[in-house]
């Protein structure tokens, strides 16, 4: 498994999405069409989904889904894990051996529940003791990765082109209410299965198309309050800024999307006096978070999803309905594959959240 | 000749237009990109989406889309027609050096960045919707209009930052501009007879392709901005 930082390789991406706001599940077939005609978009060294609503069976446990180099670095992680939590279930994660994804690593899936005591000895809220412990594995221990960590949903990524990986991770067997998925073109980072997008930290999700130029200082942030950025790649950073925005801070998404896609202040300047102020003090409290440079994102959380452009719209992205459902990508195409007959085709503006929620009530 | 162009790789698509030899219509096109890339001498419909750069290079040739087009279509077009039935992407009409093109719906960012003209190489962009932001950015020559038709009250014409670094061309805007901001380097006024009579053609043109009433378009007010040639864009970066 080759890391991030060894070679550089110059780039774009695609990004696509659906969401049920009935809550009802659809398999994975549908968002692995959509990344048909953006196939030239990436270049086949990382694709990979996001599917929230997949386990219910499970929906109370972690699913922790985890890449390692070997047998041996398995066997010391489960110890490890065993110190911190219970695992009623520890699997190899399906897959179907293809020609076109070779080099695989051992990839492992296991449900987890904190142990109760050692939780209470930490004196830590169980999603921030799951995340430190996420962060421990993937910066101390060598050849050991978690690369999925939420609840009722998982992550599936590797290098290979975005329709090959869904065929391998057989998502076609996998419903969900909710998919994300990315096509990669890595812009300074040779393609390594854990570079590959979406990046989760609990039931948080990234795909991002574009290159962020704020990264260190963003890195150098988020690293005061607990996260590692381990991998080298811009994409890491916004997972982390989201958690550590709407968990720890409590913003609402639309809160989060002003202080990483922050309006130009001579925009804020013509806005109503109430929004001027709201605004003004976002810019000054999280200036360390904006986020500059390209970037169209899609944010996957526990019952929906959010598409946000940085504020000069540098990337596409495309959003359309059809029903319950909701399509955003990077390219209309890719959403007519999934709903010739979606209506209602827009583009939203440079940082202009699209917030779309499964209806309340509805069980997930 | 008529080409069911279902899930077919986009260069695949575009040798069979390219060696065609006469009018081409594409039928379930979604997402390949560089339709029509350089061609002259040929006319071009498309049933579905086509992907980006439609018509980039286009050297002649006419293309029409029954509904909405991507990306960047006719980017550095040097000649023939692009008729978009629907709404367009970002980055519309790119560095267009001649020719014409006419969209029904709205266009994303960028329209019309870094359009250019030479001699009676006048490139036109007609926006029948709205805009988005950095609408003629970089504007060297050429012609954009946006018409506005079908505008909700709640939207704007167009975007923020409009004719950011406009040194050359016309704009035009039809009915009111209250709220738009234009930056210093741009003058803006009322239409007069001559910016008029220099649109009509155009206007003309767009009403024919679409169906629509010529006059309705043409009695209406224009705006039209162009660049100040007395405040040029000087010492931006260093004082030289």
């Amino acid at each position: 498994m080759k890391l991030e930082g060894e070679v550089r390789i110059p780039s774009g991406c695609a990004i696509a999405a659906l969401i049920s706001k009935d809550g009802k599940r659809v398999s994975g077939e549908t968002i692995i069409k959509a990344m048909l005609p953006m196939h030239d978009r990436s270049n086949g060294l990382g694709g990979g989904f996001a599917a929230y609503g997949i386990y219910p069976e499970y929906k109370e446990y972690y699913a922790l889904h985890m890449f390692f180099d070997s047998r041996d670095t398995r066997k010391a992680c489960e110890v490890f894990l065993k110190e911190r939590f219970e695992i009623v279930k520890s699997e190899l994660l399906p897959t179907r051996k293809i020609p076109q994804i070779t080099d695989e690593p051992i990839i492992w899936r296991y449900f987890v529940a904190p142990l109760k005591s050692v939780l209470e000895s930490m004196q830590l809220e169980e999603k921030e003791y799951v995340m430190r412990t996420v962060m421990k594995i993937n910066t101390e221990m060598k050849g050991a990765y978690v690369f999925s960590s939420g609840k009722n949903m998982g992550t599936f990524k590797a290098v290979g082109f975005p329709e090959d990986v869904g065929v391998f991770y057989r998502l076609d067997e996998y419903e969900g209410y909710s998919w994300t998925a990315h096509g990669r073109y890595p812009t300074n980072t040779p393609g390594w299965w854990g570079g590959a997008h979406p990046f989760t930290l609990l039931d948080y999700s990234i795909v991002h198309n574009g290159e962020i130029s704020s990264y260190d200082a963003n890195r150098r942030f988020i690293e005061m309050f607990g996260y590692k950025c381990n991998l080298q790649t811009d994409t890491e950073v916004i997972t982390y800024i989201m958690d550590y925005l709407l968990r720890i801070q409590g913003l609402s998404l639309e809160e989060a999307s002003s202080v990483v896609a922050a309006p130009f202040w001579s925009v804020i300047e013509n806005m109503p006096e109430k929004e001027k102020n709201k605004l003004k003090y976002l810019r000054t409290v999280f200036p360390s978070l904006l986020i500059t440079g390209p970037f169209s994102i899609i944010l996957g959380f526990e019952g929906g999803l959010m598409a946000l452009n940085d504020r000069l719209k540098l990337r596409s992205m495309v959003v359309g309905e059809k029903d319950d459902k909701v399509f955003i990508a990077s390219e209309e195409a890719a959403i007519r594959m999934m709903e010739p007959d979606a209506e209602n085709i827009w583009s939203p503006d440079g940082g202009e959240p699209v917030i779309i929620q499964v209806k309340d009530g509805v069980q997930l | 000749m008529l080409r069911d162009a279902k899930c077919m790789d986009y260069s695949r698509l575009n040798a069979i237009v390219r060696e065609a030899g006469e009018d081409v219509v594409l039928k379930n096109v979604c997402g390949q990109r560089f339709i029509g890339a350089g061609l002259s001498g040929r006319k071009i419909e498309i049933d579905g989406v086509p992907g980006n750069a439609l018509g980039a290079y286009l050297n002649g040739a006419e293309i029409t889309v029954n509904g909405n087009a991507q990306d960047a279509v006719g980017d550095t077009m040097n000649d023939g027609e692009i008729v978009i039935n629907g709404s367009i992407g970002d980055a519309a009409g790119y560095a267009m050096r001649g020719g014409a093109m006419y969209v029904r719906g709205g266009a994303g960012y960028r329209a019309g960045i870094h359009m250019k003209e030479y001699k009676e190489k006048v490139p036109a962009l007609i926006i029948g919707g709205c805009a988005g932001s950095f609408l003629g950015e970089y504007q060297a020559g050429g012609i954009i209009a946006v018409l506005g038709l079908d505008k909700k009250d709640d939207t704007p014409l167009i975007g923020n930052f409009p004719c950011t670094g406009m040194h050359g061309g016309k704009l035009y805007l039809r009915g009111s501009i209250e709220g738009l901001h234009f930056p210093n380097q741009v003058n803006v006024k009322k239409a007069d007879a001559e910016d008029m009579e220099k649109l009509l053609p155009y206007l003309s043109r767009f009403a024919s392709v679409f169906g629509i009433s010529l006059d309705s378009l043409k009695n209406d007010e224009y705006t039209v901005v162009t660049p100040d040639n007395a405040n040029p864009y000087k010492q931006l970066y260093a004082a030289n």
